[in-house]
């Protein structure tokens, strides 16, 4: 045992620190640099699921029923498994309207109804009371354990003012205030509490797990050890099969994962971490698995411990629900106790904090304010700033709401197990889903209709599982229960109708959401959503398919713009809302809030707003009150959605034509580039022109002109000069023949004489024609083809040429000692290839891609040490290509530098269709 | 089209969730067997489990934005 | 004392005749056949002035003419850079790089003459 000291003041020291970290973050948030933005934060947030109920109440399960606790678990990972559809569509619609609460989200979606908006905060207020009331059981239990010597039993009566439980809920309820109404932004996110809750998931896993390490390997021997000692006892080996040797309730099994599923995404306080408190949707994206696997790892040593405990202490000696602290305590382990303990704490405390906080925004916003709205003294005094009015309620609301929870347990809380009552409230909740799920995928759901589907089933849930749980404890005549209302059988609450073999809570879930469905759909579908509802519906159920800009705005009348700031100032302050105008302002292009137009945008910019601070359903009363509005028709709906449809398909057509501007644009661009090129092309072709021309000129001028001025000369000098000029003008001949040529073949006006060549006699032709140059370089020539091949049709002397080209190519390339080059020939099917390689010093790669272009002689690009400036046009290549290209064939040069090149051409038998044959209209034909 | 893709995912691995996790499909698991020392129900139901998270976080992770 | 001129010029039959032209003049002649043999020849003959064609294997004229610019020993040799490419870009590249005068292809020899002389002179 611990000394009360002790355990209070390490509690106490505990609540400081959550409340340094809740402080460091709302301080880093004002520094701009948020804790809780991270995907890691916002799992650990949303494991507020795990309460006291799982820190305790999961053993109580687990001792009477094995791996009964296990759905409450699986039910959440089955809802984050579709949580990226459904929650994060929820994230986005509270987002785009400031809807801070789930009853704010009702009854925003049923037309900001202020009647369903209350309905559904007493639901959730009647509802979660056991859930609270069984925290405070279980820190109160906890805290007992703790501290009273063992042997002693806990059931000693206290008189209610030395019940530690009450303080604890007034001092969770001072903690709560200090987190949550420090002051009035409801609408933004609780950065403090946030970061605050998600370093609590952190303790009470860490705590839990320590523990069970501890019963695992410090009681025993590891898992196979409690377990094989556990099945040794057939009634603990019973516990841990499915059946139990007996009737398996399946339904049960069903039913309590259907009921964890729905609960974990509508309890007020999961909808308060997951949905308000989020602040990037894309954080979703890790949670749904790492809130899971939270879940899972928290559930592993439920079962070791449960077992060790009943192995340890016996049946029926010490609550199950306090082993967690027992078995520590029983070894001695008064630290780790302690630590146990302190996670506990955690759980209880992390879900005291929020719900009561998410709870307290409805209670005030849409409980309180509409009825003081509704008092025409309190709506009509203008002026006067309500922000300290609306901190006052939910201070009230969060005291209230604790009691209530205390109340309860004082009431009930004694007769029944943590289990049971979390189930209740469990039970509560799930009546929110036709309401929420309907009204987020089926636009036809009216106001009705949810009223309807609401209050039946929760009059169900009442009468079959609230008022029996309290009959239970004592409280009142448990004769309804056995006999049925007014003694009627049929109306027995846990065998309502009769129906019996099922529990009592799958028995109140089925008919509780039976009713509240059946109500739901038939109450909507029997009439036509009024036109608020339907302009409601419609931004709810597509609110993936809207953008800001095209978002409708379903409102129509006067107002002025002085009205709704003063509005606006009443319920945020003046400051706040003299920012948030200015802001509106700029966005819109303006400089003033003078110049703001008063149109349906800003009293909807006004209406979200106010919806942060008020909720949607007191927020419309107060717009409407300032406001001179036109009342809406269904008509007038369809007809701004059309508007707003049209706006979309202007914007989007818009968009369309800007995109196919900025296409035409680059391709314009493109094209301009493209001729740039082309010109600077022509403009190379007519430099390296002109070049190819002066340099034979110059030659012959300067030797003119050296004779001319010396009559004298001697003759042999003469006549080497004279040889030069000669040499040099059948250059230039040579040179405007290749350049007509060029432009002949290029412009398709080049004559092709075509007959059936034999490329032997091509080749032959070519050799001997070049012959002498090869003698006089001492170059070898050698041709290797086989001794017959088949003809090809083609121009013969177009032919030559090209063999011509490429061996006068090469020769100026080898070396002038031991220079060589092959002529090979080979015959396809298809047809004739012909090499020549030579040994001279090969091109780089990088450059043999414009050997082939005009006037690229390899050298002029810059200077390869490889390859000597030597004579010649710099045309050969490109005419070569032309022409073999004219004939269907290709031209290629392998090459690796230093080791001489081979250029080769491929003619093909059959010339293809656009070659030739097409132009022998335009020459004459030999053959 | 991607985002259709993950919702269709998402979907299914939800149904075959309830589906193995329920009755009577669990039942198969109800054998008196140890496995690692834990007895096979249980050790069943959180390796379905378990197999589940890691289902999600791959389809979740594998997409990224 | 006769002035020494370096042609450098990679087509022989320009050389040829430049070459007769120089010495017809009295100038000690050397010649070139690339750009390599070009620097090669201004390092060991030092010739007076250079008649540099810009289009030539291994370091075209400008090249060369940069080199030398850069070389503070041969910062007063005169270069008169030939070429057959008349476009106003290689001119004035020409001159940026420190060429004394520009003459194009087909050049007149008399002009020619009067230009080397007059550089010589004006030099001496």
């Amino acid at each position: 045992m611990l000394s009360p000291i002790l355990v209070i003041g390490v509690a106490l020291a505990y609540l400081l620190i959550l409340f340094a970290v809740a402080y460091y973050a709302d301080r880093r948030a004002q520094a701009g640099h948020s804790v809780i933005d991270n995907p890691w934060v916002y799992a650990l947030s949303i494991a507020v699921y795990c309460t006291a109920w799982t820190y305790f109440g999961s053993f109580g399960t687990a001792v009477s029923g094995g791996v009964w606790f296990l759905p409450i678990y699986l039910g959440p990972t089955l809802a984050m498994v579709l949580g990226w559809l459904v929650i994060r569509k929820m994230i986005r619609i509270a987002k785009t309207y400031r809807i801070t609460s789930i009853a704010d989200f009702i009854a925003s979606r049923y037309g900001k109804s202020s009647l369903l908006a209350g309905l559904v905060t007493l639901i959730t207020i009647v509802g979660i009371v056991p859930y609270i009331a069984l925290q405070l059981k279980a820190v109160s239990g906890a805290y007992r354990l703790m501290t009273t010597p063992p042997g002693i039993g806990s059931g000693a009566a206290v008189s209610w003012w030395s019940d530690g439980t009450l303080y604890v809920a007034l001092l969770l309820a001072g903690f709560t205030i200090m987190f949550g109404t420090r002051h009035l932004e409801s609408s933004e996110r609780h950065e403090g509490m946030v970061a605050a809750i998600a370093f609590e998931s952190v303790i009470k896993l860490m705590a839990f797990l320590l523990a069970g390490f501890f019963v695992v390997y410090g009681l025993y021997d590891g898992f196979a050890d409690v377990f094989t000692q556990a099945m040794a006892q057939q009634e603990l080996k019973d516990l841990l099969s499915f059946t139990q040797n007996r009737t398996f309730p399946y339904t049960q099994w069903f039913s309590l994962t259907l009921l964890a599923m729905l609960a974990f995404i509508f309890l007020p306080r999961q909808f308060q971490v997951m949905v308000v408190e989020n602040v990037d949707e894309r954080h979703l994206r890790r949670a749904v698995w790492v809130f899971p696997l939270y879940l899972l790892l928290i559930n592993v040593f439920v079962l070791p411990i449960a077992l060790g405990g009943l192995l340890f202490f016996g049946a029926d000696t010490v609550n199950p629900e306090n082993y967690i602290l027992a078995l520590p305590l029983a070894q001695g382990y008064e630290l780790l106790a302690l630590f146990v303990f302190v996670g506990g704490l955690s759980a209880a405390t992390g879900m005291v904090i929020v719900e009561v906080i998410a709870v307290s925004t409805m209670v005030c916003n849409d409980l309180v304010m509409p009825m003081l709205l509704k008092t025409r003294r309190f709506a009509r005094r203008s002026g006067g700033d309500l922000t300290g009015l609306l901190l006052l309620i939910r201070r009230v609301a969060i005291i209230g709401i604790l009691l209530l929870g205390y109340l309860y347990f004082h009431l009930a809380g004694e007769a029944y197990a943590l289990v049971s009552i979390g189930l209740i409230s469990f039970a509560a909740v799930a009546q929110f889903a036709p309401a929420m799920l309907g009204g987020m995928y089926w636009k036809g759901a009216t106001r009705h209709g949810a009223l309807a589907g609401l209050s039946g089933g929760f009059l169900v849930w009442i009468y079959t599982l609230m008022l029996p749980s309290l009959a239970k404890s004592g409280w009142m005549s448990q004769d309804f229960l056995n006999e049925g209302l007014w003694g009627l059988a049929m109306l027995r609450p846990e065998q309502l109708l009769g129906m019996s073999g099922l529990d009592n809570l799958t028995h109140s879930l089925f008919w509780s959401l039976f009713v509240n469905i059946s109500l739901f759909v038939t109450v909507s579908l029997w009439r036509r959503p009024s036109a608020r509802e339907a302009s409601q519906a419609l931004l709810f159920v597509d609110v993936f398919q809207r953008s800001p800009v095209t978002h409708p705005v379903f409102w129509q009348g006067q107002a002025q713009v002085h009205d709704l700031l003063q509005l606006t100032e009443r319920f945020l302050g003046t400051a706040r809302a003299q920012r948030l105008f200015t802001r509106y302002a700029r966005e819109s292009g303006l400089n003033d809030i003078e110049q703001v137009p008063a149109d349906a945008k800003l009293v909807q910019f006004v209406e979200t707003q106010l919806t942060g601070a008020i909720g949607s359903a007191s927020a419309r009363v107060m717009v409407a009150s300032v406001v001179d509005e036109e009342p809406l028709e269904l008509n007038d709906v369809m007809r701004i959605l059309e508007e707003a449809s049209q706006l979309r398909i202007y914007s989007q057509a818009l968009e369309e034509k800007s995109a196919s501007l900025e296409q035409a644009t680059r391709e314009l661009r493109a094209a301009n580039q493209q001729l740039q090129s082309l010109d600077r092309l022509k403009d190379d072709f007519m430099s390296s022109v002109t070049h190819e021309l002066r340099t034979p000129l110059t030659s012959i001028r300067a030797l003119t002109e050296l004779m001319l001025d010396d009559p004298q000369m001697e003759a042999e000098q003469r006549q080497q000069f004279l040889g030069i000029m000669v040499t040099e003008t059948e250059r230039l001949s040579r040179l405007v023949n290749q350049v007509l040529d060029m432009a002949r073949i290029e412009a398709g006006h080049a004559e092709w004489h075509n007959s059936d060549v034999d490329m032997l006699e091509v080749i032959s032709q070519a050799v001997n024609s070049i012959q002498a140059t090869y003698r006089e370089k001492g170059a070898a020539l050698v041709v290797d083809a086989p001794a017959q091949v088949g003809t090809i049709r083609a121009d013969v002397d177009r032919l030559v040429q090209v063999v011509l080209n490429l061996l006068s190519n090469a020769v100026k390339y080898v070396p002038d000692e031991g220079g060589k080059v092959i002529v090979r020939l080979q015959d396809e099917a298809d047809g004739i290839t012909v090499e020549v390689t030579d040994n001279g010093p090969g091109i780089d790669p990088q450059r043999q891609a414009v050997v082939f272009e005009k006037f690229r002689r390899v050298e002029d690009e810059d200077n390869d040490p490889g390859r000597q400036h030597k004579p010649g046009t710099g045309l050969g290549l490109p005419i070569s290509r032309q022409i073999v290209e004219h004939f269907g064939g290709r031209i290629w040069l392998h090459s690796q530098a230093g080791e001489g090149a081979c250029f080769g051409f491929f003619l093909p038998r059959q010339a293809q269709k656009n070659g030739g044959d097409n132009n022998e209209q335009n020459g004459t034909d030999c053959g | 089209m991607l985002k259709r893709v993950i919702s269709q995912h998402l979907i299914a691995v939800f149904a075959a969730g309830l589906v193995l996790l329920n009755f009577p499909l669990l039942m198969l698991w109800d054998k008196d067997i140890q496995v690692f020392g834990w007895p096979l129900p249980a050790f069943g139901l959180f390796l379905l489990w378990a197999v589940l998270i890691v289902l999600l976080a791959w389809i979740m992770e594998s997409n990224g934005d | 004392m006769s002035k020494t001129v370096l042609i450098a010029d990679d087509e022989p039959n320009i050389l040829i005749s430049l070459e007769y032209l120089m010495k017809r003049e009295g100038y000690r002649v050397v010649v070139a056949r690339d750009g390599q043999e070009a620097l090669q020849a201004i390092r060991h003959e030092s010739p007076d002035l250079v008649l540099l064609d810009v289009m030539m294997p291994h370091k075209t004229g400008f090249d060369v003419c940069q080199e030398v610019r850069a070389d503070a020993g041969l910062q007063n040799m005169l270069i008169i850079m030939l070429t057959a490419k008349g476009r106003d870009t290689d001119i004035a590249k020409g001159k940026a790089l420190g060429a004394n005068d520009y003459v194009i292809k087909p050049f007149s020899t008399r002009e020619l003459v009067q230009k080397v002389h007059d550089m010589l002179t004006g030099d001496a």
